[in-house]
Parts: structure tokens; C-alpha cells; sequence
């Protein structure tokens, strides 16, 4: 009885052996590699050329590589040390990279599982370890929907003066009051025109009829669909920007992704500069083209403290005082593009801007009307304005292509630029959350969790072996399988490895043993009621699989609340231990049965187990 | 090796009241300290910048404070951690600070400080949001916890069971909870997650406790209630023992080797796993006495098929 069908002990076989060989990736550790990607959301990276091109560079440097890999997105190459590294890196930015001020790819330093390429190709990789473990920061960004929305009503402001005007209806002001544009008119024929001239352009406001004192108003507010799909808009945009952004820090392997309706999180590994990634990505900036209040007298005026209305003071960055509208031309919703480089007569560093045809259209108007005077170009953080640059109008520009130059340095050019590129969020964004972790603290938490681990095992192992003889042997072989199944099942998902992971995987194995404990105990008892070995094997088993499987649910029932309700650490060890608690029932069910049976199954006249003393009351 | 050798069933429910007066004393002691003392909460839950940095010598705590109080952080903790060349850093949010830029603000003060140049180990900063959402995400966790395991209680066995398992296994959590207020340990996200894995963990004790109450009903007439429960427990103690003992390992080997990340998340457990013992086996099982458990609720009509008994 106490014997398994040939398929169940070749299931559990080869359960072991899918367990083995999506652990060993972990064992071979990682070598240091160079990864190529695209740098620009409009530049495809071609795996096969781009491969052909790594290699050719490398062999131009004479530099040796121990493997090229090519994937969707990126091509990386291996190195035997981090010197050649280091020097592969310059190799390839120079090929890939020619002109350094503007790169179309990014050349990261990363690291690769040194794992051969059998495994490799079956996805056996390395688990996928959390920032806790091998350094790097985490961010959590909150995207400001209500500032996307009242963006979109500013704007909206100005549309409907717009179309007011080229419609030739006349109205008493048009102001956005709290969620709504109003719009007052001075009788209800021009009120009544205006409505169906508004409805005609735009079906994304909803209309009110009202009346305020003697004049009649019309307030327009954003129909529900509109505002989620601003939201929704807001958030892709930003974390199209992110991504620009964080492609300037050559981040190798940096997660963007979105959280809940309304945040993103990003996470860089291995970066060591925090304030500079910060800097880049906490620049929660929109960008807004406003005109300059030039009139004779306003800035005197304001900078005695009465601001004339419909103008705010700001500073540029030289320290100068400067008036500007309120009024926004553009934002960076319009811009395409910003670029670095020179005025193509007087070889003056200069920034090269990019408009949509809607911003160009606008920016051509704008121009026309105001030649001889300033605009001014603002980078807003957190309601805070800094104007980036505030250039005189030369003449009319048509064709959405725009130069900024003048009284910059390249350097400055270059800054500018990127800050125009980034200021191009669609809504204000902040840091709400934070973690870095030094790489010299990660690599201690690794060693910290495996010692846990392993001092714990050794510890169980021994108690085991020593309290149940051979039964103890096999509960701690079935623990060692729970383990391996468990890693290689981290491995497989790319779950995230992190601290409190481990210490779910030490604490799973510490609650596995239960099961065998359990098993063993409930033998022993048969053997002291009198039963013969092989039925006292059989009945432990059966008996105790009901308590096993009623206390493992109840476990699993914890964790995945856990799983649901845990955010950030809480999470990473809800995973491990809800899959722990599954590979737990199957070692320690059918992998110790299966051992047992092998081991006793085939013994027609079995006299005693070797399962430790048996103790019988009265003897 | 044999370490239970019982010869008879211990009378466990004679004293059964005297357990369960212990039991309410540490828990309204637990209480009492929750009530005066309060939670020690991490960052994650309070919001605010935390910082870890090491220097190459002992620096002087003093020095760190007066400069962080000039640069405008006068309510800056400064204290060692593990060792004397470390040092931990906690700064509350305030309003109208960007907090965002906290920690590179204390870096570049600390950096402009004679001496040696710290290195930055860790940062963990969380804004005043999150920390509201990730107390009621903690409380939501529990009562899932509750309502699923007295659900799957219920249907397993019988009510009586899953109510006695739940009040005898929340009244560890809050006694785990009192021992962080007493002793004034931080309470971290962690710390919450070995607080609900002990949860599943100790009503898995009473599970294996009441299976074989039930079982015990079936196979033996002629015992009463308070028998029948001695019976149960003496025969599962050795397994109870051994099976925490190796769980306790475990945690054990994590409070030594695991750093101060883990150690208040092994002490959580090692609380939680000792309580664990006691209440699923002590407080549990009178209760179920209390309840009215009796031999009926487990002799099925006799329609019932033969294979629910187990």
C-alpha cells in the first residue's frame, strides 16, 4: 500500500528537475555588461544592425566581450572585469554617440546573470532582486490631477476668447471661476448665439445658462468624459516625460510604471547619484509661454508693490525683475521638441524648439502681433514660476520651428533644453515616497537574509535528523525541494526578491516543517497504538493531511490579505509567502511520501521504523 | 529521542479559568499600554525623511544636531544605530517644507561639516498621504484576515470553533501590540506583516488542535466535553512544541543574523509565536467549552456518507 504508481514518483521527478534548473541561474552571479538602448521615443533600435554595430566598435578598440544578447529593446554585451567594462563603455558611446551633446542612445553600465545561454533561452533567469538588495532609489509620484484639469480650463479660457472674437460675438469678460469658465454677455440673443457657436466647436463643455445681476452668463464646465480623459492623457504624458528624463541619467534596467489612477512609480537600480536623479526627475515642471508687460512704468510700479492686474513678477535668471502676462500663449503641451546647438548665422549657442501645428499656428499670431516685444518662457513647479529664458520677438514665425540664442553658453543652451524637453509634463507632479538604498547596504541585506536562511535550515535540519532519525531525513530533504521549488518559482515570475521576501522564504520553511512534524508525530502514535509499520506510514499520512490542509489554508487566507491590502515591503513578503505556503503542501506531502514509499514501500515484512524512539506509556 | 512522555491526559480544563484570567490580564495590560503609550510608528506610517548614513569615525552627535538646526531642521532626531560610526536621522513632515528635497538638504549641511565625509546608506522618506492610506490599508488586511479565516472555520467545522480561534488568536496580536507600546519598539510595515502572518500562523495551532477535538468526538463515546479536550491537546502538545520550536529557529537565526531590518520583525514573531502556543491551546480550547461545544455537533445523521469521517 505504501507504493506510488510509476507516474506520480516520475511527476514528482520532474517536478524536482523543472525546480533545479530554473534555480541554477541563481548560482552562476552576474558579470559586468554594457546595454545599448534607445535613447529618444522616436528612434527604433534594430537589434540585428545595432549588434553588428557594438561588435564592430568593440573590434575597432580591439576590446574582447564574452557574449552579445540582443532583445526588443536593447542590445548589451558582456565583459570578463569591470575595467574592460568601463572601456567598452567609452568604446560604444563614441560609435553609437558621435556627437556627445546630443545622444541618440543610451550606454548604460549594468550587470548580466553570467548563466549559459541554454538557460537563458528557456527563461531561467536570476531572481529578480529589489532595490533593498541591490541598491538604488525607489520614487512614488503623485500626478496633481486637479492642477491637469485646471490647466486645461485656463486653456480653455483663452479657445473661447478666441472663438468669440473670430465669430464676432461680443461679451462682458470671460473668467474661470473654480471648476467652470464663465462668460457674461449683456443680453440673451448674444447669450444664445454664443452657446450654439460653442457647442459647435467644442463637445467637451458643458453649458449653463445663468443670470448674474443684468448680465446673462454661460458657464462652461468639463463634460465627466473629458476630465478622465485629461486624467488619463496627464498621466501617460508623464510618464512618456519620465522616461525622456530618466534616458539622460543612463539608467540600465529603470521601472516606470503607473500606480492607481493617479501615480507612477519609478525605480532606478543601481544609481548612485540621488540628488542628481532627483533633480532630474523631481524638476515637476510645466512649461507655459507667457508675453512680457513692457509697459512704460508697470515694472517701476510693480516692484513698489501695486502689480498691475493680470501680470505677476517674476525674476529671470540673471536676477533682473520681470513683468509678465498672465496670460498663457502656449504650454508645453505644444512643444514638440527642444534641442541645443548654434544660430545658424552667428554661431551662437542656441536652442532649437519644436511646435505642434496647433502651438505653431498660435505661436504665429502671437509673433505677428508682437514683434519688437519680449516673451517670456516659464518653467512652473509647484505653483513656483522661473523664467527660463525671455527673448525679444525679432519677426513673425510661421512653421512651429523656433530659435531661442543670445547671451548663452553652450553649457546653458544645453540646459535650457533639457529643461524645456522635461517642462513638457502635462500636469505638476511631486515625490511622495522615497528609498534609496546605498549598493553597499544592499549587498549586506543579501548576505544578512541568506545567513538567516541558512543558519535556520542548518539549525532545523539537525533537530530533525537527530528527534526523527531517517523520517527526519526525509522531512528535511522535502523542506531543502520546498526551497528549491520555491526559488525557482521566485525565478520563473521575476517576482521581486526583497528583504522581507526572504524573510518570508526563512519564515515559510520554519512554518513547512510543520507538516512533516505533523506527519511524523501523528506515525509515531500509530506505531505506539500498535499498528504495523506500513500501516502506521499510510495512516500518518492520510490522518494528517486534513490538519495540514486546513492549517495551510487558513495561513494562505492571511496571506493574501497581505497580498491585497500590502504596499511596498508589505507586498514583497506576502508573494513569497503565499507561494511558500503552496510549494510547502506539495514537498511536504508528495515529495516526502514519495522518498518514504521508495524507501519502505517495496519491504514486504517491515519490523520497525527508523522514525526515533518510540515511546509507549506503561513501558 | 522521545521528549513527551505522558502518561495520562493532563487535566488542562480543570484550570481552565485560572489560563483564561491570565490571558485577560495580559491582554487588558496590553490594552492599557496601547491606551498610555501608543505605537512607536516608523515612517512609513507617520510620514517623514529618514536617513542612514555611516562615516569613517564616530562622528559627534552634537555637531550633526546644531547644523541640521541651522539649516532650519530644528526637530531632527540624531541618534547611533548598530554601531557608533552609524547614524540614523529622522525628520517629521511639515507643512509647507518640500519635503521631496529633505534628505539632499541634510546631505549637502552634513557634507559642508568639518571632518569626515558621510556615505549615504539609506533614504526613506514618505510623504503625509501615503502614510494615512497605509494605516487604513493595515486595518483593512486584518479585518480580511478575521472575516476569512472565521468563514472558512465555519464551513470547516463549526462556529463555536472558528469564534474561540479568532478571539484566542487577535488577543496575541494585541498582546504582540502591547509589547510594542511597552517597550516602545518601532512599528513598521514589516512589524504589520509578521503581526498578520502570526495571525494565520497561531489559527493554524488551534486547527490542529480542534481536529482532533473533533476527531476525538467520533471515535470515543463515553468521555465528556472537558475530557474529550484534555485528550486532544495532550495528544497534539509534542507536535505543538516541536513544530513552533522549528519555527522559532528560524526566527530565531533572523534576530541574529538578519540586521536591523529584520529584528523587529523576528521579535514580532517570537512574541507572537510563544503567545501563539498559549492561547490557541489554553485560551481557545475553553472557550470552545464555554461555547457549548458538545458530542452532537459532530455525530452527522446517519445519510451522511461514510468518508466525512476523518
Amino acid at each position: 500500500m505504501n507504493r506510488y504508481p510509476l507516474w506520480k514518483n516520475l511527476l514528482i521527478g520532474l517536478v524536482l528537475l523543472w525546480g533545479l534548473i530554473y534555480t541554477l541561474p541563481n548560482f552562476y552571479g552576474e558579470v559586468p555588461a554594457v546595454q545599448v538602448s534607445s535613447g529618444k521615443a522616436t528612434l527604433k533600435l534594430d537589434a540585428s544592425t545595432a549588434i553588428k554595430r557594438v561588435e564592430e566598435s568593440l573590434a575597432a578598440a580591439g576590446i574582447q566581450h564574452d557574449g552579445l544578447f540582443a532583445d526588443v529593446t536593447s542590445v548589451r554585451a558582456r565583459f570578463r572585469d569591470t575595467d574592460t567594462q568601463l572601456k567598452a563603455k567609452d568604446a560604444i558611446e563614441k560609435a553609437f554617440n558621435p556627437d556627445a551633446a546630443d545622444p541618440s542612445y543610451v550606454v548604460a553600465l549594468n550587470l548580466l546573470s553570467a548563466s549559459p545561454q541554454w538557460l537563458t533561452s528557456i527563461h531561467a533567469l536570476p531572481m529578480y532582486l529589489g532595490l533593498d538588495l541591490r541598491g538604488g532609489v525607489h520614487f512614488l509620484l503623485q500626478v496633481d490631477m486637479k492642477g491637469a484639469v485646471t490647466k486645461r480650463l485656463d486653456a480653455t479660457t483663452g479657445d473661447l476668447r478666441t472663438l468669440l472674437r473670430d465669430k464676432n460675438i461680443r461679451h462682458a469678460g470671460i473668467s474661470r471661476e473654480g471648476a467652470g469658465v464663465v462668460v457674461k454677455f449683456r443680453d440673451a440673443e448674444t447669450q444664445a448665439r454664443a452657446r450654439s457657436v460653442i457647442g459647435a466647436a467644442n463637445n467637451d463643455l458643458q453649458l449653463v445658462e445663468g443670470q448674474d445681476g443684468a448680465d446673462f452668463k454661460l458657464t462652461a464646465t468639463l463634460t465627466p468624459l473629458a476630465q478622465k480623459t485629461i486624467q488619463e492623457f496627464a498621466i501617460r504624458q508623464n510618464i512618456g516625460t519620465l522616461h525622456n528624463r530618466i534616458n539622460e541619467l543612463g539608467v540600465a534596467e529603470p521601472v516606470i510604471q503607473q500606480q492607481g489612477l493617479d501615480r507612477i512609480v519609478v525605480q532606478l537600480p543601481g544609481v548612485q547619484d540621488v540628488a542628481k536623479a532627483k533633480d532630474i526627475l523631481g524638476r515637476t515642471a510645466t512649461l507655459e509661454i507667457r508675453l512680457v508687460d513692457d509697459t512704460p512704468g508697470a515694472l517701476e510700479g510693480a516692484l513698489q508693490g501695486s502689480i498691475p492686474p493680470g501680470t505677476e513678477l517674476y525674476s529671470e535668471r540673471g536676477g533682473n525683475p520681470l513683468l509678465v502676462k498672465k496670460q498663457v500663449v502656449l504650454t508645453g503641451e505644444r512643444l514638440t521638441d527642444a534641442q541645443p546647438g548654434f544660430d545658424g548665422q552667428t554661431h551662437e549657442p542656441a536652442v532649437h524648439l519644436t511646435l505642434d501645428a496647433a502651438g505653431a499656428r498660435i505661436f504665429k499670431d502671437i509673433t505677428r502681433e508682437n514683434i519688437n516685444k519680449r516673451m517670456a518662457i516659464l518653467l512652473i513647479e509647484k505653483g513656483k514660476g522661473e523664467v527660463v529664458t525671455a527673448p525679444v520677438i525679432r519677426s513673425e514665425i510661421g512653421g512651429g520651428r523656433v530659435q531661442i540664442s543670445g547671451r548663452m553658453s553652450s553649457e546653458e543652451a544645453t540646459d535650457t533644453a533639457l529643461l524645456l524637453r522635461a517642462g513638457s509634463l502635462a500636469a505638476p507632479m511631486e515625490i511622495i515616497e522615497e528609498r534609496t538604498i546605498g549598493p553597499s547596504l544592499g549587498a549586506e541585506n543579501i548576505t544578512k537574509g541568506f545567513h538567516s536562511t541558512m543558519w535556520g535550515f542548518i539549525a532545523i535540519a539537525v533537530f530533525m535528523c537527530a528527534y526523527y532519525m531517517l523520517f527526519g531525513f526525509v522531512s528535511v530533504i522535502a523542506l531543502a525541494s520546498n526551497l528549491l521549488l520555491l526559488v525557482a518559482l521566485l525565478s520563473l515570475l521575476q517576482a521581486t526578491l526583497t528583504l522581507p521576501g526572504i524573510a518570508a522564504i526563512a519564515l515559510t520553511l520554519g512554518m513547512a516543517i510543520d507538516a512533516n512534524v505533523l506527519i511524523n508525530e501523528r506515525i509515531r502514535e500509530e506505531l505506539r497504538n500498535g499498528s504495523s509499520p506500513q500501516a502506521a506510514i499510510a495512516t500518518g499520512y492520510d490522518r494528517a493531511f486534513d490538519t495540514i490542509l486546513d492549517s495551510n489554508v487558513t495561513t494562505l487566507i492571511a496571506g493574501i490579505a497581505l497580498l491585497v491590502f500590502g504596499s511596498g515591503p508589505v507586498r514583497g513578503f506576502a508573494v513569497v509567502h503565499c507561494l511558500g505556503i503552496l510549494t510547502s503542501m506539495f514537498s511536504a506531502i508528495l515529495v516526502s511520501r514519495g522518498l518514504v514509499n521508495l524507501i519502505y514501500g517495496k519491504k514486504r515484512k517491515l519490523e520497525k521504523l527508523a522514525i526515533g524512539q518510540v515511546w509507549k506509556p506503561g513501558v | 529521542m522521545e521528549f513527551f512522555r505522558i502518561q495520562k491526559d493532563i487535566p488542562f480544563m480543570k484550570h481552565a479559568l485560572v489560563f483564561n484570567v491570565i490571558s485577560l490580564v495580559t491582554f487588558l495590560l496590553a490594552v492599557f499600554f496601547l491606551a498610555t503609550k501608543g505605537l512607536h510608528f516608523s515612517v512609513e506610517f507617520t510620514g517623514g525623511t529618514l536617513m542612514e548614513v555611516s562615516y569613517a569615525e564616530a562622528p559627534a552627535l552634537d555637531k550633526l544636531r546644531d547644523a541640521l538646526g541651522k539649516e532650519g531642521y530644528q526637530d531632527a532626531q540624531v541618534q547611533n544605530f548598530g554601531s557608533s560610526r552609524d547614524v540614523l536621522i529622522r525628520l517629521p513632515n511639515r507643512e509647507g517644507m518640500e519635503t521631496g528635497k529633505v534628505s539632499d538638504k541634510v546631505m549637502a549641511s552634513l557634507n559642508a561639516l568639518e571632518g569626515g565625509k558621510p556615505e549615504l546608506r539609506r533614504v526613506e522618506f514618505v510623504g503625509p498621504q501615503v502614510g494615512k492610506e497605509l494605516a487604513s490599508d493595515g486595518a483593512m488586511a486584518l479585518l480580511l484576515v478575521i472575516g476569512g479565516i472565521v468563514v472558512y472555520l465555519a464551513m470547516r467545522f463549526e462556529w463555536r470553533f472558528a469564534v474561540s480561534a479568532i478571539i484566542a488568536n487577535l488577543h496575541d496580536v494585541i498582546i504582540i501590540l502591547g509589547f510594542f507600546a511597552l517597550f516602545q519598539w518601532e512599528f513598521s510595515l514589516p512589524v504589520l506583516a509578521a503581526t498578520l502572518a502570526v495571525l494565520g500562523y497561531s489559527v493554524n495551532e488551534s486547527v490542529v488542535v480542534f481536529d482532533r477535538v473533533r476527531e476525538t468526538f467520533k471515535k470515543k463515546r463515553g468521555l465528556t466535553t472537558p475530557e474529550v479536550l484534555d485528550h486532544a491537546i495532550t495528544s497534539t502538545i509534542s507536535r505543538t512544541i516541536i513544530t513552533h520550536g522549528s519555527t522559532q529557529i528560524m526566527v530565531l537565526s533572523m534576530l541574529l543574523f538578519g540586521g536591523e531590518t529584520l529584528y523587529y520583525f523576528a521579535l514580532a514573531l517570537t512574541i507572537g509565536i510563544c503567545f501563539g502556543i498559549y492561547s490557541s491551546v489554553l485560551v481557545a480550547s475553553p472557550l470552545v467549552m464555554w461555547l457549548g461545544v458538545s458530542r452532537e455537533q459532530f455525530i452527522q445523521p446517519k445519510k451522511e456518507k461514510q468518508e466525512a469521517v476523518v
